[in-house]
């Protein structure tokens, strides 16, 4: 039998004819994007139990198992502290250096782990994209939740370490939930593009590292926010100035230190700051969504 | 009337090529190769292209079950996962009723967690409700007869023999009802008895008017549950038609 005999002559239609009389789809075609978001919230369990997986499967084998959620923190703190606190006394110019520090570095880490796992997210579950069709974006939305609920751990240890060093519980201890809120939105958006770039671009896997450090050293997480402002170089230009304090990182840490502490600098005032941390939330969560669903069907190729 | 018969899957002069990024070949591995490259532009040598299906067409029906068959490397699996949707088309088109499911036997699931916690997680990634989940667990491990030997369902996959874990996964997908179901040498794991079973299923995912489409290098599976049969070679269509008919023609032409 040839070729030309398989392609079906019942009708005489040409193939695209008898396709799109029986209404069938094109596959790989791209779902419209409040299609997708649909099919999204469809598979919200999903989501939720590839998250709760993934974190018994990576503690699962520790002889601590879940305590190493509240310990990871814990000990993430004391290196820093020893470093910056004790040996190099970096302290000039804050009150009360060590939940100054802690709450940079919590907070630096909520998004340096989303990064890194995100990159991750398609190109280290090749396999079950290839053999189960769901929306791709449930693998940098599950490993967010997951960094979200490590982070419960986290902040429940930065409290007690800010309340063990004197700052008063306010009511400006309920701003940490937007604040939390706000950042996880971001988290997401950047979890969503590094997702997407780490699947077409091995490369960018070597690169995260070294991004990641340049972004925590220019977050004022180790030292005081106030010395970009008191650098002559910066002075000199501000738009430099402007450029280096609207660092979505800086702005998330320098609210999380004012809801927190009492007396700490900040880069500007906390109006700005909110409305920063909105913005951000909004274009890096959308933009990374918006970024992740055009390449929804070429996840599958590797 | 053959026109009453209604089409699930139409393959239009479907072209699939497809870049493969392989670890080093000789000479490849070194810094300064790698920069060498870089620097005059020329393509990888890493980065090849593979040009697996050159121009296929068929119609599948409802209802069919139609056998994939050829030798190694004819382009039968590359042709499932286009079908799927999960390598693009480069020129052509594939149309397809609902969303065809491929079902692979390197289909990973999460393999430190327990078997029950896998079949969970399955269903859902199929696209279950928690409700439907609930009441086909149990149905799921009995069908992959795991537990035959002790209470296997709890234990990690990681411990399972391979053709468990095979099991398990054949039993996740087939338990929902699918439009176009892609098989990818699926049953030619597990032992004579699952295999049974197996085709049992596939028979009856077929009754429920779905379409079925089934590679296998093993003859006697795709005789059993398949009426009509493809021929690949290279990536064309050899023969279509009949079973026995292309598996003849099939026959004669792998003992030349």
């Amino acid at each position: 039998m040839t070729q030309t005999a398989v392609a079906d002559s019942d009708t005489g239609l040409p193939l695209r004819e008898l396709a799109r009389r029986h209404g069938l789809t094109a596959a790989g075609k791209l779902p419209s994007l409040p299609a997708y978001s649909r099919q999204l919230w469809s598979y919200r369990y999903f989501i939720a139990s590839y998250a709760n997986a993934k974190v018994t499967s990576a503690l699962g084998k520790t002889r601590l198992g879940m305590l190493w959620q509240v310990l990871t923190p814990l000990i993430n703190a004391a290196v820093y502290y020893v470093i910056f606190g004790l040996v190099l006394s970096t302290a000039r110019g804050v009150d009360n250096f060590v939940p100054y520090l802690c709450t940079g570095v919590f907070i630096f880490q909520f998004t340096q782990s989303v990064v890194q796992a995100g990159v991750q997210a398609i190109s280290g579950n090749l396999g079950l994209i290839r053999a189960l069709h769901f929306p791709r974006a449930s693998l940098p939305l599950a490993i967010t939740m997951v960094e979200v609920r490590n982070m419960f751990a986290s902040m429940a240890v930065l409290m007690i370490i800010v309340l063990g060093f004197g700052e008063p519980l306010t009511f400006e201890w309920l701003l940490v939930v937007p604040i939390f809120l706000l950042q996880s939105v971001f988290n997401a958006g950047l979890a969503m593009a590094a997702a997407r770039l780490g699947s077409k671009v091995a490369d960018i896997k070597q690169l995260v590292p070294f991004i990641m450090r340049i972004w925590l050293y220019g977050s004022a997480v180790l030292y005081p926010v106030t010395k970009f402002s008191s650098n002559e170089h910066l002075q000199a230009h501000k738009w430099a100035l402007y450029v280096v304090e609207a660092n979505p990182l800086l702005v998330f840490i320098d609210l999380m230190r004012h809801a927190l502490m009492e007396e700490v600098p900040l880069a500007a005032s906390p109006m700005v700051l909110w409305l920063e941390a909105i913005g951000w939330a909004l274009v890096v969560g959308l933009g990374g969504y918006v970024y992740f669903w055009r390449g929804e069907k070429g996840y599958g190729r590797g | 009337m053959a026109d009453q018969r209604e089409p699930t899957v139409i393959v239009d002069d479907a072209h699939v090529v497809y870049r493969v990024h392989q670890a080093g070949t000789a000479g490849t591995g070194s810094p300064l190769a790698s920069f060498k490259r870089i620097v005059t532009g020329t393509k990888p040598a890493t980065l090849r292209e593979v040009h697996a299906i050159k121009g296929v067409s068929f119609v599948a029906y409802k209802g069919e079950a139609i056998g994939l068959i050829g030798t190694n490397g004819s382009g039968k699996s590359t042709l499932l996962r286009a079908i799927a949707g999960l390598l693009p088309v480069e020129k052509g088109a594939i149309y397809a009723a609902g969303q065809p499911s491929l079902l692979g036997v390197n289909a990973a699931l999460m393999n430190d967690l327990p078997g029950e916690r896998n079949v969970v997680l399955g269903c859902l990634a199929m696209g279950m409700s928690p409700a439907q989940v609930k009441s086909q667990v149990k149905e799921i491990i009995d069908f992959s007869g795991i537990n035959e030997r002790g209470d296997f369902s709890s234990l990690p996959m990681r411990t399972y023999s391979s053709g468990m874990a095979a099991r398990l996964r054949f039993s996740i997908a087939a338990a929902k009802k699918h439009d176009v179901l892609l098989i990818d040498e699926a049953l030619a794991t597990g032992d004579a008895k699952f295999r049974k079973r197996s085709e049992q299923r596939v028979r009856d995912l077929r009754a429920e008017a779905g379409t079925v489409f089934l590679v296998s290098h093993s003859e006697q599976s795709i005789r059993d549950t398949c009426e009509r049969c493809i021929w690949l070679e290279s990536g064309l269509i050899r023969a279509d038609g009949p079973t026995e008919e292309v598996l003849k023609q099939y026959e004669s032409f792998v003992k030349k």
